[in-house]
């Protein structure tokens, strides 16, 4: 007969019940991972090694390139190209916040308000994406043409006033001004804004809508204590997934700015396909990765969100 | 006072409908231009009405040749970047091993970068291999920068699947094989669809990557970008609006097809 | 306890355990199912039934100890290879395939070719033969488990294993599958071992019930026997209710025990004492709520001569309906708990009452006064 002297041993972490299935086979695993890895560290890590010891390398074109350790370049880099890196930083934050803005009520319209039409609008929200975005970008020009209706409705509600103001804008124009950059960037990333804010709004139980409401909760309280801070996971990780490409973008700088509103995505392409100074191209690719991991490193851990996708 | 309250309640929708709108104008642009006959080289401003482009999609020289290396390249990538990415996914979901955080954090960092440092880097790689820059370079990049999309597909997709399935294929006398291809595929086919599709827009779209490490080599959204500095021709336009309609009727023919298949069986 | 005729349907476990890391989830166990027999596996979650039925399936590899199914030994066998099925809790059944594939699913992997027969009548025997081309989801939880029945026992398995296969039914639903399910077996004739943390289901259904907490085997017998006669306060609390007193050894005449509690003596049948009696020793004194009977203080002189009794007063009392249950404070015990039938309902019986309880002294046990009396009680929530 068993006694019961012994205490019962605690629950172990992972309950018998829910572990995975013990698999025979030790190196399985392994050679799952193998092709994939060996592609990712060949053509992504391997790459991002060449490119750091390019980016100190000295030479010519004729002569070849040899590392001689010449840091210099990062420096020289930055002082001719900062404005570069502060127009990035600016257009892409801008481009953001208003991806987010404007993103939200239609993320929560088709997590909550659209009943029978969720789908058809989920598809036109994605849909965009199967035509190439260099056509939907070129149709910007269209749109924002001078003396077109949108221009000529912003002139009249003296929009364009405050934006001059800003210095988005210059006169009556808004092709080729930091708007059009800006207003481009916000479309072309709009979706990857909206669709992991509708991911994490749909995930909330509309109960607690009814809960708070029935707590005397008014609707506007309800949105700011209950419903945005559980969609917060949604916005981290489309804030993320806007800001970043946003930032080293440099299609929409090219085809809707001017001269005045070059990116560094503008710049680091030049160097590497015209003026093939590698070097100099390298140093500045160096530094916008490195800016972005530390960004959004220090906004995760502000955040405090760990899972991103 | 009814509408102000009636405004108070849809506000939201309302909104919502306007970013959907905003999100929605160039492809109503991009199509009404596609019936254009513009004076010039540049297809900006309305002029008159003509059917001429899609009569003549093809009538550019170099377009559709763009278009089906395009379509070719997106293939590829696509199996390639799919095989390669649901391995991964299994070994990740079902698989304890060591360097776990590490091939996670490999996994991520392509989503993580923008995509002109990768661009960029890749190119000095190639430049240091002296690579010939073509189809094959365009290609390796593809895949690589889908792999990490393709395995959060599936991930996620395998993740959520019971593992009590392919216990009970193993009871039922389904060894591991056979527990594989009846079991534990199927399951993870929507999964591994999904991947796919996403791997075949994003290798169809891109451009920045593309341009990087293309040499001479032209695709479809190279040869977009180039006519933006030389003159857009309609064809553009019809071949964009093209897309737009088979990618909604593609995913609202399968939605059909799907509900259908469920209500039968009910 | 052994079915002589036939023992190729026999589980027998020997010296098996499982162990995860530090943990112990199995300690070293013997175990003999008889072929043919409803054999079930009791305990609250975590006490290691489930891996001790998941050993027997093949899905989960013994740390030690041996498996064999009649005279073969299958430890070393993977799942697919054992004539072992299981219905699994919440069912797993295959979500692309529909109802009739899903039960072919064994046979064809068998290597059968011609299943049509076999699965109609399988079907039919689960009264699910118009739902054959339905997939699982569109089915009721009913109907689902069903299928799951079906899907294991078409192969024809020495032993079919449940793993909770009614815990996800509600209450109504769950008595009716309890029935069908022991007309399967007893129409079948397969050994069915199941594993459940409901005490009522293991007494309703099963032929033997071991009883497991903490990785162990408890004690082990006839539904009936367990309760009547517990040997551990884990399993006299596990199964039902019951009271507690902690006494002392008195005296022994013939084959009875004498004990002290309080002032009162209590008579407990010897055999029914699993703890060691020497005179003077401690022994729990236990006794089930519906044994006892209440008799208000005032009518003291009527109960009969020969039962055990202890004093009292009410506590508390609540109307079921077939039954009042009270709670009684006693010296030797606070919270006695006592279910009368309400058959002649005294209205002196209300809180603060004094009163008499009494039992036959032949429904008392008395267990090792070693253990917690309170063992068992919040995992039989």
């Amino acid at each position: 007969m068993p006694t019961l002297t012994e205490a019962p041993p605690p629950l172990a972490p992972g309950a018998p019940e829910s572990k995975p299935p013990k698999r025979r086979g030790r190196f399985t695993p392994y050679w799952l991972l193998l092709p994939g890895i060996l592609w990712l560290v060949v053509f992504f890590a391997l790459p991002m090694i060449y490119q750091a010891s390019t980016s100190v390398q000295t030479g010519s074109l004729e002569q070849g390139y040899k590392v001689t350790w010449h840091f210099a370049t990062y420096w020289d880099a930055l002082s001719a190209y900062w404005p570069q890196f502060v127009r990035s930083v600016l257009y892409a934050g801008t481009a953001t916040i208003l991806c987010l803005l404007l993103g939200y009520p239609l993320a929560y319209l088709i997590a909550f308000r659209a009943g029978r039409w969720k789908n058809l609008i989920m598809i036109l929200v994605i849909a965009p994406f199967f035509t190439s975005f260099l056509i939907r970008t070129l149709a910007w020009k269209t749109i924002l043409a001078d003396g077109g209706p949108v221009v000529g409705a912003f002139n009249t509600l003296h929009v364009l006033d405050v934006t001059n103001w800003l210095g988005m804008t210059a006169g009556d124009r808004v092709l080729a001004t930091p708007l059009a950059v800006v207003c481009g960037l916000t479309y072309n990333f709009l979706p990857f804004m909206i669709l992991p804010l509708y991911t994490s709004l749909e995930r909330i139980d509309g109960r607690l809508h009814e809960a708070a409401g029935d707590l005397y909760a008014r609707p506007w309280t309800t949105f700011r204590k209950v419903t945005f801070p559980l969609s917060m996971p949604g916005v981290v990780s489309g804030t993320l997934l806007t800001f970043i490409p946003a930032a080293g973008d440099y299609v929409n700088a090219d085809l809707l700015g001017s001269t005045d509103t070059r990116m560094v995505g503008n710049v680091i392409q030049t160097q590497f396909l015209r003026v093939l100074d590698y070097p100099t191209a390298a140093a500045l690719s160096f530094i916008l990765m490195a800016a972005i991991l530390l960004m959004v490193t220090l906004y995760i851990r502000r955040s405090g969100t760990e899972d991103l996708v | 006072m009814p509408f102000v309250n009636w405004l108070k309640r849809n506000l939201v929708v309302l909104a919502g409908l306007l970013t959907l709108s905003y999100l929605l104008l160039p492809n109503v642009v991009v199509t009404v231009f596609s019936f254009n006959k513009p004076k010039g080289r540049f297809n900006y401003e309305w002029q008159q009405f003509s059917l001429d482009a899609w009569k003549d999609p093809c009538g550019v020289s170099g377009l559709c040749g763009s278009l089906s290396l395009s379509l070719q390249i997106a293939v590829w990538a696509t199996l390639g970047a799919t095989l390669l990415g649901t391995l991964i996914a299994f070994a990740l979901v079902r698989y304890r091993f060591r360097a776990r955080g590490a091939v996670n954090s490999l996994i991520f960092l392509p989503m993580a970068m923008p995509e002109v440092v990768m661009a960029a880097s890749l190119l000095t790689l190639f430049l240091n291999m002296g690579a010939q820059l073509g189809f094959w370079t365009i290609l390796i990049a593809h895949i690589m920068f889908c792999l990490s999309f393709v395995v959060t597909a599936v991930k996620a997709r395998v993740m959520s699947m019971d593992p009590k399935l392919e216990e009970a294929a193993r009871d039922l006398y389904a060894g591991p094989f056979q527990t594989f291809v009846r079991v534990t595929l199927p399951i993870a086919a929507p999964g591994i669809a999904a991947g796919a599709l996403l791997a075949f827009a994003l290798s169809f779209d891109d451009f920045i990557i593309t341009n990087f490490n293309a040499g001479s080599t032209v695709t479809f959204p190279m040869f977009v970008w180039g006519s933006a500095q030389r003159g857009t021709p309609v064809q553009i336009n019809v071949i964009g609006t093209t897309m737009f309609v088979v990618a909604v009727l593609f995913v609202l023919v399968s939605m059909v097809a799907g509900n259908r298949r469920n209500r039968q069986k009910a | 306890m052994t079915n002589k005729t036939d023992p190729s349907g026999d589980v027998r476990l020997t010296g098996i355990a499982k162990t995860y890391g530090s943990f112990t989830a199995v300690h070293p166990l013997d175990l003999t199912v008889p072929q043919g027999s409803f054999f079930a596996l009791l305990g609250a979650s975590g006490c290691g039934k489930t891996t001790t039925l998941r050993m027997i399936a093949g899905l989960e590899e013994p740390s030690a100890g041996t498996v064999f199914l009649g005279d073969q030994d299958v430890t070393a066998l993977p799942p697919y290879k054992r004539p072992v099925n299981t219905v699994f809790q919440s069912y797993a059944l295959f979500p692309h395939l529909d109802i009739f594939e899903n039960v072919a699913f064994g046979l064809r992997r068998r290597g059968w070719k011609s299943v049509k027969k076999q699965v109609e009548e399988m079907l039919e025997l689960v009264q699910l033969g118009e739902q054959a081309r339905k997939k699982p989801h569109q089915l009721s939880g009913g109907q689902q488990q069903r299928v799951a029945v079906a899907r294991a026992l078409i192969n024809h398995p020495k032993v079919l294993l449940l793993d909770e296969p009614l815990g996800a039914l509600d209450l109504k639903l769950r008595r009716q599958m309890q029935l069908e399910l022991k007309r399967i077996q007893t129409e079948v004739g397969i050994t069915f071992v199941h594993v459940t943390h409901d005490q009522e289901e293991a007494m309703t259904m099963a032929d033997t019930v071991a009883v497991m907490n903490a990785g162990r085997v408890e004690q082990l017998g006839a539904p009936t026997e367990l309760y009547e006669n517990p040997r551990t306060t884990f399993v006299a609390n596990f199964l039902g209710t019951s009271n507690f007193i902690e006494a002392e050894v008195d005296s022994k005449s013939g084959e009875e025990i004498v004990l002290k509690a309080g002032g009162g003596k209590l008579v407990l049948p010897e055999a029914r004492c699993s703890a060691p009696a020497g005179t003077g020793g401690k022994v729990l004194v236990g006794v089930r709520p519906e044994k006892i009977s209440l008799t208000h203080a005032d009518d003291a002189g009527e109960i009969p001569e020969g039962r055990n009794r202890i004093t009292g007063r009410i506590a508390d009392s609540s109307f079921i309906g077939v039954s009042t249950q009270y709670v009684v404070d006693s010296p030797v015990c606070s919270d006695f708990e006592v279910y009368a039938q309400n058959i002649d309902r005294d209205p002196r019986l209300v809180p603060g009452a004094e009163v008499v309880l009494h039992w036959n002294p032949a429904h008392t046990f008395g267990l090792d006064a070693a253990q917690d009396a309170d063992a068992g009680v919040e995992e039989a929530a």
